[in-house]
């Protein structure tokens, strides 16, 4: 794929995503945001840059592949009450994640909503699912495929943080990408 | 078993209308076992005297307690203090004393042990205004069955005295969460006696008992994500029924025992299918751009009642069980959650918000234009569900900081919080007749 080809899909996906949301675009830079992000783990480094030294093993720790590949990846997207829009905000988040899965096919990732605590756990699983369905929806527009994501919910099952207030709240309305 | 019945008169109780007074039983011993709280006056209520049982404290049981609290607890009785007098099933009691305590029925009994370790649990239950003796039994039990046995005498009281099942002998089923150790339990209807089903580092939701009372279906999170399993309670054989791409959650026995109405989120969405108990042949019972759970069968099969936000909020609808055109059944409140309809079809008890509280509510489903009738003062209620009598609801809501399960009756007047020691309570759900 050449880079025009490449911009040109990055802006139509950007532009799709941004009806979704309720935050004018006007002002917002796409090719300096998509510039600035840093991915770790998809430069020329790593094994392709091993010596040639025929006696040198190259050491594997799959263990830690993942996160280390994933440490510094933003990996949370935050919701209004009773909202599953992927706001602007979050846009950067969208596009890092996508860009991983787009560089690499066989990177799968999990993307799991989240919700606070009142109301049921079962109305409450359903709209943690919404949330993650909006996510995985908005990488898919950016590039990544439908089967490298799986959008789960767990509800108001696993809080961020504990608390009966707004604060609380808001820290609980969330998806988050985890690698699978 | 023996058992003695006599006819009885349930009309010449009404005469005698028991004005409840707020307090007034917290003190008596059966109170002990858990905190019953009494709100309004004028229930309905027949006054009966239980006699502490010849020897019950021989045994590791206290079956007049449990008896007394059972008794108490369902809102169709008032205990009268029975003095210190001894009594047992053999005695002739005076029934002119027994009158001028005010009490209408009177139970007295006892329990032996037996060569071979068990107990011989025996009672009789009179009718203390005609002066004659209704009915008793004998059980010989092991020891762990004395508090089921109690239950029994309190289901065999309830039934002769007010003409309907007792379910005092049935089962409930809960979550309760710990730190991060989520624990399904299985208990008697009472509270105690609770046992471990299943542990899990991860949470358990939506537990739902199989109609033959056998089995537990549930959602689990050991997977990393929702999936719905079935576990056999008796043998802890289990298996995993619905673990479909994305979210597999909110199982419904349907009332034949062979399937299940699930929420799936396979093909995107939150969206209602039915299901065989094996977790064959889904099938597709819906179709909304919206989210479809929290489906519940009406006994009869006919219908399913979910939660739907298809109006832009969640409320509750009504369909065919297999699925058809959705009518809107809940329509005060802007957020209304988690139906459960009793087993005569004519109740349906749900969560809906007002303000900033999620209170339990009922709506006669019977009565065209019907409003929802709020029958908690609490703040945090959740997940609702009948007794196999349609008498009592039990439900989780938040007392003092922590979430605790409560009965009430459907006036919301009686209310018993069961007994839990420090963990979170959640997710009750209340078995069918039969174990």
């Amino acid at each position: 794929m050449n880079t025009l080809h490449r911009h040109l899909l990055t802006a139509v996906a950007v532009a799709s995503l941004a009806a979704c949301s309720s935050v004018k675009l006007d002002d917002a830079p796409v090719e300096s945001r998509t510039g600035s992000t840093v991915v770790p783990g998809t430069g020329s480094g790593g094994a392709n840059s091993a010596s040639s030294s025929q006696t040198r093993v190259a050491p594997v720790d799959v263990t830690s592949t993942s996160n280390v590949s994933m440490s510094n990846l933003p990996r949370v997207v935050y919701f209004d009450f009773d909202s599953y829009i992927v706001k602007d905000d979050y846009r950067p988040v969208i596009e890092a994640n996508a860009k991983v899965l787009s560089a690499d096919r066989k990177r799968h990732m999990a993307v799991e909503g989240h919700t606070d605590d009142r109301g049921s756990s079962e109305y409450n699983l359903a709209l943690g699912q919404r949330r993650a369905e909006a996510v995985v929806k908005s990488l898919t527009l950016l590039g990544a495929e439908q089967t490298q994501l799986e959008a789960v919910s767990f509800g108001k099952e696993r809080p961020a943080v504990q608390g009966e207030d707004e604060a609380a709240w808001a820290k609980n309305r969330r998806a988050e990408l985890a690698s699978r | 078993m023996t058992l003695l019945s006599l006819p009885f008169s349930q009309i010449r109780f009404a005469r005698r209308v028991a004005c409840v007074g707020l307090l007034a039983l917290l003190a008596l011993p059966a109170a002990a076992q858990f905190r019953v709280e009494i709100s309004g006056v004028g229930a309905t209520q027949l006054p009966i005297a239980v006699a502490r049982f010849r020897d019950e404290d021989k045994s590791n049981q206290s079956p007049s307690a449990i008896i007394r609290a059972d008794l108490e607890r369902s809102g169709a009785f008032r205990i009268v203090d029975t003095g210190s007098g001894a009594l047992d099933e053999t005695a002739r009691p005076q029934m002119s004393e027994w009158r001028g305590r005010a009490a209408d029925a009177l139970v007295a009994g006892s329990v032996a042990r037996l060569a071979d370790g068990r107990y011989d649990i025996r009672f009789k239950l009179w009718d203390v205004v005609k002066g004659s003796e209704i009915g008793g039994q004998s059980q010989a039990v092991e020891a762990a069955d004395l508090r089921l046995a109690s239950h029994r005498i309190a289901d065999f009281i309830y039934e002769k005295l007010t003409g309907e099942k007792g379910v005092f002998s049935t089962r409930i089923a809960y979550v309760t969460r710990a730190g991060n150790r989520y624990t399904l339990r299985v208990a008697d209807a009472d509270g105690e006696n609770g046992q471990v089903a299943l542990n899990s580092g991860q949470p358990i939701i939506s537990p739902a008992w199989s109609p033959n009372g056998k089995e537990l279906a549930y959602v689990s999170f050991e997977r990393q994500k929702a999936v719905v399993f079935v576990h056999n309670v008796a043998t802890g054989e289990r298996r995993a029924i619905a673990d479909f791409r994305g979210s597999n959650s909110a199982p419904a026995w349907a009332p034949d025992g062979e399937r299940l109405a699930v929420t799936l989120s396979r093909d995107g969405g939150s969206q209602l299918f039915s299901i065989g108990k094996s977790g064959d042949s889904p099938r597709r019972l819906a179709s909304s751009p919206a989210i479809d759970t929290e489906a519940q069968y009406s006994v009869d099969g006919r219908y399913l009642y979910f939660t739907s936000d298809r109006g832009g909020a969640p409320q509750i609808y009504r369909m065919a069980a297999n699925g058809g055109n959705a009518e809107r059944v809940t329509f005060s409140g802007g957020y209304s959650i988690s139906p459960t309809v009793s087993p005569d079809g004519r109740t349906l008890a749900y969560v809906t918000r007002a303000g900033n509280a999620f209170r339990l509510v009922v709506l006669d489903l019977a009565t065209p234009g019907a409003q929802p009738v709020t029958i908690t003062e609490t703040s945090d209620d959740e997940h609702p569900s009948f007794a196999p009598n349609g008498r009592l609801l039990i439900y989780a809501t938040r007392v003092q900081g922590r979430i605790v399960l409560m009965t009430t009756t459907l006036d919301g007047k009686i209310k018993a919080r069961l007994p839990s020691q420090t963990a979170d309570l959640r997710e009750p759900v209340w078995g069918p007749y039969g174990r």
